[in-house]
């Protein structure tokens, strides 16, 4: 192991301490949350896996990842109290610290950048370096004692809910695919709709592929596994498009799709009932000129950006 | 009988339209590919396990969550909510537009004030139906329809297409992760940066859009110059 790859396991081994912590956290709720115990299971599974995984059979992590499906299938995982803020606690606060509130987290974003770029570390550990810079600031600027790092930590974790894994899945799913070879079968059908060398008919169709996918099935993150696998990788990126480029305009070209589609119902619809609307339609007609106008910049930009 | 191997794809679709539990789908699509494919269980387990360790990657945005809910519990949001109501005598698009920019610059920086609960209906709304209000003197249902869509419209395109622009963003975790399943060599900086030019984009696009709606508000209700600053 290099030193990148022993600082990433530490890091990994935290992101395990804090899913222990809100197994925990659950463990310790009222008798009257019913699931607590099979919560508290999932996250410990969970931690297992990132903290243990790598030492072990691969094997024995994808048995671990059944039975985190299992528990969410059966509807055996659910959040457990926390220790929310009140509104005069975070008002009382914010008039005291003012802008400086917004300090840590735009430290977080820029020692990001800065620990990507001028440290040997990779940008995947400059994550977790800018977010241990960012603490650090938090505390000197808002002399919160230390355990609201877990208190806060869990809380928003707890938050997110077991929906937080589902990029770590899909790009699984995606492994799988290649593995079956799934790719190949949508790649040589789209084939009979790409004439061969046009770059542009295969950055149009990927583009409107991955806008497609997501009014189908609500879920950006979903399409960009299945849609970038079949079309993105063999028509543009093999073609010499710049994976970069492709991938990033990939996924955004996803959420012009994701604009037009009741099918993300907690962007669409659900809002549209908080707000009280007559037409349950109206967000989605609001978006739908600027999802045409974004998608076409999608095809645009990924055209002459991809083959630069 | 090749297209078999598309019935992964198949469950994908279907789980998420019946809205079946996402994990589970995502784990029984997976399987029934391998299994459609021809793998044993235990090369479905072991490529299983294998990318989801390899992939811990994109969940490298937990790190952060301690931080954000640090800077929540100290009046993030209502200093956000301050910066909002600082603008006066807008029309409805100018408030609209103001919460885009406002969204789109905390998307990129991983701050979480959005959301349709914390900000558009409590804030966002209020703001531009007030302004809209106050320049028209009435406003019919129609109208109060499209302006709650714009609002609620303005937070889903500022955080949708600047949130990649941080380099621990969920999406931009799962781009690198599976462009690396694939053999891609990219890193979370990199797509970062790729990520800037769409945010900026979209923020012009939203700003001619609601400068457009106001137009057409204007031409419904008749131009009330007297109300403008």
């Amino acid at each position: 192991m290099n030193t990148n790859t022993i600082i990433a396991e530490v890091f990994y081994s935290i992101i395990g301490i804090i899913f222990i912590l809100v197994g925990t956290k659950s463990l310790k709720d009222s008798i009257e949350n019913k699931v607590r115990t099979t919560s508290a299971l999932f996250w410990f599974i969970l931690a297992f896996t990132f903290i243990v995984g790598p030492h072990v059979p691969y094997w024995i992590t994808g048995l671990c990842v059944i039975l985190i499906a299992a528990l969410t299938a059966f509807q055996k995982v659910g959040q457990s109290k926390s220790d929310v803020p009140a509104p005069e606690e975070t008002r009382g606060n914010a008039n005291r610290l003012g802008n400086m509130v917004f300090v840590p987290a735009l430290c977080l974003a820029v020692a990001a950048v800065f620990a990507a770029t001028f440290l040997p570390f990779g940008a995947n550990n400059a994550i977790g370096i800018s977010a241990a810079v960012a603490l650090a600031v938090a505390f000197l600027i808002t002399k919160a004692p230390a355990k609201n790092a877990v208190t806060d930590g869990t809380r928003l974790m707890d938050n997110v809910g077991p929906v937080g894994i589902l990029p770590q899945l899909l790009a699984a799913l995606g492994a799988l695919f290649t593995a079956a070879g799934v790719g190949n079968v949508i790649a040589s059908g789209v084939s009979a709709i790409i004439p061969d060398n046009s770059r542009f008919i295969a950055v149009a169709v990927y583009c409107i592929g991955m806008a497609l996918f997501t009014i189908i099935m609500g879920n950006g993150f979903a399409a960009f596994a299945v849609i970038t696998v079949g079309i993105g990788l063999p028509f543009i990126i093999m073609q010499g498009g710049n994976p970069v480029i492709v991938g990033a305009l990939g996924l955004t070209a996803g959420y012009c799709g994701t604009l037009c589609t009741p099918m993300a119902a907690n962007f669409n619809i659900m809002p549209a009932a908080l707000l009280e609307t007559k037409d349950k339609y109206s967000i989605i007609k609001a978006q739908l000129p600027v999802a045409g106008v974004m998608l076409l910049v999608h095809i645009l930009l990924m055209y002459f950006l991809a083959f630069k | 009988m090749e297209i078999l191997k598309l019935v992964g794809v198949l469950i994908v679709v279907i789980g998420f339209i019946a809205k079946k539990d996402t994990i589970a789908t995502v784990v029984v699509a997976g399987i029934a590919t391998g299994l459609v494919a021809g793998m044993s269980i235990m090369d479905i387990l072991e490529t299983l396990g294998k990318s989801f360790i390899t992939q811990r990657t994109a969940t490298l945005f937990v790190l952060t969550l301690p931080v954000i809910g640090i800077c929540e519990r100290y009046g993030l949001k209502d200093k956000a909510v301050d910066l909002i109501r600082s603008i006066k005598h807008a029309t409805a698009g100018k408030v609209i537009t103001l919460y885009q920019v406002i969204r789109a610059a905390a998307a990129a920086f991983s701050l979480r004030i959005g959301g349709h609960p914390q900000f558009v209906r409590p804030l966002v709304n209020p703001m531009a139906q007030g302004a809209a209000i106050a320049k028209y003197n009435k406003i019919d249902d129609a109208t109060e329809d499209q302006v709650k869509g714009a609002c609620a419209a303005s937070e889903n395109f500022g955080n949708f297409f600047a949130q990649n622009c941080f380099m621990g963003a969920s999406g931009t975790l799962l781009i690198v992760s599976t462009l690396v399943e694939q053999g891609q060599q990219v890193d979370a900086l990199q797509i970062a940066m790729a990520s800037i030019p769409v945010a900026v984009i979209s923020v012009i696009v939203g700003a001619v859009y609601f400068r457009i709606f106001d137009r057409r508000l204007d031409k419904r209700y008749g131009n009330n110059k007297e109300a403008e600053v």
